[in-house]
């Protein structure tokens, strides 16, 4: 059981600069992310492509933005809990049980949610017969590409990760590329090497296809595609691969009692605190009047929100408000010396 | 201004009148008709506004897909060659009359 201040769900841009806030004013908190790497929707979603909006920062990339803030908040050691996510929450004694679902357990005082629009998970294959196969022969990442040796592969989808793992299989299993255009989104070089490969036919590449029906007898045997004008192939398969990037869902916050507007949770401006006590969103997932999902205003509700935390982590302190400029205390906890 | 008819998936239909200006994505979401999600607020970054115009004739009358629409279908559910993410559409006169259809799900 790990005590602390405050629990972070989401290592985004507001979760990472809600940490900070943290740090400055004296608490602890632990940050839970279900992806494997720090940065939220600025990592996976856009680590390359400029952001033109965060103030005093005319221009810098997703990835720039998160190193910033990572070294923004080194100075207070807080721990990251990464491809892991909250799974339950409980309330005892006016402090929170947190359990993860690798199975680690906070007793805190506070918890701020941060979790952009949910956490990311692959889209799966719309069949109702794939289902079954999930997780064995149907599968939307690969972990042990040795699995394939020999194999006949069916790999769905047109950006990189499709386009890269039909290549790399390629070598030593029987590939079939299927994407629902003629056009991919992958790099460049990448789409020119697929189309060497089909025409030298070292893969097949089936283009203005989807998927239609999964068959097998216990294990799985073929694929059935269908093009739209209603055409459909049958394809032997041990494997069927599928990359149609990330959606997000919400996943198990939507069990914690908190009210929801959709797929988001509507607070108060004052400190960002939802309906339960303790519990405080902030970043894309919260909602009030004039909300705008932007990383600024993200910054904005952190800031806000760690005070609200404070309130509840030292019941008999007062907090007082110090700039960092002048304050001796938040200089001591920053490590810097003058 | 312009008469948007938005049909779920289940065949509901719903007709907003949509100022000029705005997308169809958020006609739907200002007039709450299900069946948009528009998780990214209308910013081309996910493909939870997808929907169809099942209308040859409407398809090819629509403002041009912009770089990047087509990649994000990809990765929407169940997309078809006259998919388009709805936050994409803006309304003006022209578009009066149009009728979208919800896919099954968005996500």
């Amino acid at each position: 059981m790990i005590k602390t201040d405050v629990v972070i769900i989401g290592a985004g841009p507001a979760g990472l600069f809600c940490a900070h806030q943290l740090g400055i004013i004296g608490l602890k908190c632990e940050i839970v992310d279900n992806l494997d790497k720090i940065g939220g929707q600025c990592i996976e979603l856009y680590p390359d492509k400029p952001i033109y909006d965060i103030p005093a920062v005319p221009k810098c990339t997703g990835e720039e933005l998160t190193n910033n803030l990572i070294e923004q908040i080194k100075p207070f050691n807080f721990n990251f809990h990464l491809s892991d996510r909250v799974q339950e929450l409980k309330n005892e004694n006016n402090k929170w049980l947190v359990k993860t679902l690798n199975g680690k357990e906070f007793e805190t005082h506070n918890i701020v949610i941060a979790g952009g629009v949910g956490s990311f998970e692959p889209r799966k294959f719309p069949t109702k017969s794939a289902e079954k196969y999930d997780g064995k022969s149907v599968l939307y990442s690969i972990k042990d590409k040795t699995i394939f040796k020999d194999k006949s592969v069916v790999i769905f989808g047109g950006g990189d990760s499709a386009l890269d793992w039909a290549i790399e299989l390629s070598n030593s299993s029987k590939v079939t590329l299927v994407h629902r255009r003629d056009e991919f989104r992958g790099a460049p070089a990448s789409v020119q090497k697929i189309k060497e490969l089909s025409d030298n036919k070292t893969i097949d590449l089936i283009t203005k296809y989807s998927i239609k029906d999964v068959k097998g007898n216990g294990s799985l045997e073929s694929v059935e595609i269908k093009s739209e004008t209603g055409e459909s192939k049958v394809i032997k398969a041990d494997y069927v691969l599928g990359f149609f990037g990330l959606i997000m869902q919400l996943g198990p916050i939507v069990e914690w009692g908190l009210n929801l507007d959709k797929k988001t949770i509507p607070v108060n401006t004052e400190n960002f605190e939802t309906n339960k006590k303790g519990i405080f969103a902030i970043g894309d997932i919260c909602t009030y009047p004039g909300k705008l999902k932007l990383i600024l205003s993200g910054f904005h509700e952190g800031a806000l929100a760690a005070r609200g935390c404070f309130k509840y982590a030292r019941p008999d302190e007062k907090y007082r408000f110090e700039f960092t400029t002048a304050s001796s205390t938040i200089k001591d906890r920053l490590g810097v010396k003058e | 201004m312009a008469k948007i008819k938005y049909i779920e998936f289940n065949g509901t239909e719903h007709e907003a009148d949509v100022a000029n200006g705005l997308s169809v994505m958020e006609g739907a979401i200002q007039n709450d008709i299900p069946g948009i999600d528009a998780d990214c607020g209308g910013g081309m970054s996910c493909a939870t506004c997808h929907v169809y115009i099942n209308d040859d004739e409407w398809f090819r009358k629509l403002p041009e897909k912009e770089m990047g629409e087509d990649d994000m279908l990809d990765q929407a559910f169940e997309p078809k060659s006259n998919s388009r993410l709805s936050c994409q559409l803006i309304v003006s006169d022209d578009l009066d009359g149009l009728t979208v259809h919800m896919p099954e799900k968005q996500v």
